[in-house]
């Protein structure tokens, strides 16, 4: 499974893309399909502070309730509301329209505590 | 973990396998909706081989098995098959499971999840003569085909006149040239079949349906999918709606409960609870909001706790809702009531409607 070249990873099998001082966060294509179809999604509050690899809302497929962690720290500029309606954007598009919320970055730096595209794709593979 | 004779498909086929009742078993191939939308819209394929099968042979099988559940079976005609429930002393069920009056005999499926307690408790109780049980658990197949396409893609296999078989009536034939037991009976809302075969026969009779009909539409189906179908269409699942504390009279299922049979175990607990009517009981609820109710969460009504959540799901068949059962208190369980589900500390409104919920279109 090859990862988009742009982004940095956790190893919870979130995705972040940085732009400047913001980044837009999402779930990775081994996560949204290791966990089937994905009927809910429950997204932290616009204007809410959330720390480095916090539990900051919740993923619900079919079966099961996941925690949805994030891989930085910041501000909740926006959230994908478009997934109130279509939460299986997250299994179409999960780089994409399924992206889940943007932040302001408080703490770049934190960055280092990521994972390269090559990185991740040993954790996704064992 | 012990495999059914079908696990090689599943593994071939990319499903995903979970242990479920000592067996691994597929809870999805290509994703539950889409599964779940085969059996409703066309027809699906599932692998039921890890239910309990007991051969129950003898002149006293009827009588003796009337002693111990709560529904007839002396009454049953040949080639029948019958919902029943055995109870425990107070009313709650060892298990819920079909009876197929067979011509030389009775199979009786049971759950999974209870065949080891079902086969014990049925040797301990089996009268000194005129009752034979020989246990075809895991060596039996089940292959059910479901959905509104299932008979016409099953005919041209089979020696049977499906058209002339009826719902809970079954049939010794052949599929492909293979001998079956074919039953009209389900768990997913829809018509369809239930094939009983030998294990080593059941890989044959898989593969050949889905090669005559998954351009029709045919999917390979597991236990994810199945387990939202039942829910939509208002069936107990055990564990669930019905354990050995939650009794049949709580589940809603009165019409399998002949209080005319003279005796059997649990008659008087339920008795006594239809008669008093202040028992906890099953009620449908559909959700308002978007967030699914699971197995566990509190039920509030007026400011209190009256049960809990014991199954829920997104239901595709019931607007995309999601609906639940929950075992509540009987002043909340009436029709119309409105209640609330409580999730990771919040209120969520949710409202009692009749089961099922879901009816097939006829």
């Amino acid at each position: 499974m090859t990862q988009p070249s742009d982004l940095l990873f956790s190893k919870e099998h979130e995705w972040v893309r940085l732009d400047g001082e913001s980044a837009t966060i999402g779930i990775t294509d081994y996560a949204q399909n290791a966990l089937g179809d994905i009927v809910y999604v429950e997204l932290p509050k616009v204007g809410s502070q959330i720390e480095q690899f916090a539990n900051v809302g919740v993923i619900e497929s079919v079966k099961a309730v996941s925690d949805l962690f994030t891989p930085t720290s910041g501000e909740v500029i926006e959230v994908n509301e478009a997934l109130e309606d279509d939460p299986a954007a997250v299994n179409r598009d999960p780089y994409g329209a399924g992206w889940l919320i943007k932040v302001r970055l408080s703490n770049p730096d934190e960055s280092k505590r990521l994972l390269s595209p090559a990185e991740y794709e040993k954790i996704a593979a064992e | 973990m012990r495999r059914t004779a079908l696990h090689g498909e599943h593994v071939g086929a990319g499903a995903r396998m979970v242990p479920f009742a000592e067996f691994e078993m597929p809870v999805q191939y290509a994703g539950i909706l889409r599964e779940h939308d085969a059996v409703r819209h066309r027809a699906g394929l599932f692998d039921l081989s890890h239910m309990g099968q007991f051969r129950l042979t003898g002149d006293m099988v009827a009588p003796w098995a009337d002693t111990l559940t709560i529904n007839a079976v002396g009454t049953m005609k040949p080639l029948q098959a019958r919902y029943n429930i055995f109870c425990n002393p107070g009313g709650g069920a060892h298990d819920d499971t079909i009876f197929y009056r067979l011509e030389d005999g009775w199979l009786l499926v049971v759950n999974a999840s209870n065949a080891d307690k079902m086969w014990r408790l049925l040797n301990e109780r089996r009268p000194r003569s005129g009752v034979e049980l020989e246990n075809l658990h895991g060596r039996r197949a089940l292959i059910a085909i479901q959905g509104p396409r299932s008979a016409r893609m099953l005919q041209p296999h089979v020696d049977v006149d499906l058209a002339s078989l009826r719902y809970y009536f079954c049939a010794a034939g052949r599929v492909i040239g293979i001998p079956v037991t074919i039953a009209r009976t389900g768990y997913t809302g829809e018509d369809g079949f239930e094939l009983f075969v030998e294990g080593g026969n059941a890989s044959a009779i898989w593969n050949e349906l889905l090669r005559a009909h998954h351009g029709e539409g045919l999917e390979p189906c597991g236990l994810g999918a199945r387990d939202v179908l039942r829910l939509e269409a208002g069936m107990p699942l055990y564990g669930h709606e019905l354990t050995e504390a939650i009794t049949p009279v709580q589940a809603g299922l009165k019409w399998a409960i002949k209080m005319d049979k003279p005796e059997f175990v649990g008659k008087d607990a339920l008795q006594e609870q239809l008669e008093l009517d202040a028992y906890s009981r099953i009620a449908g609820l559909v959700m308002e909001g978007r967030t699914p109710a699971r197995e566990g969460y509190p039920v509030w009504y007026e400011g209190r706790t009256v049960g809990t959540v014991r199954s829920g799901s997104i239901a595709p068949s019931v607007g995309n809702k999601n609906i639940a059962t929950a075992l509540v208190s009987p002043d909340a369980a009436a029709i119309g009531t409105r209640l609330e589900v409580e999730i990771r500390g919040k209120f969520h409104a949710a409202t009692v409607v009749a089961m099922p919920f879901y009816k097939r279109p006829k």
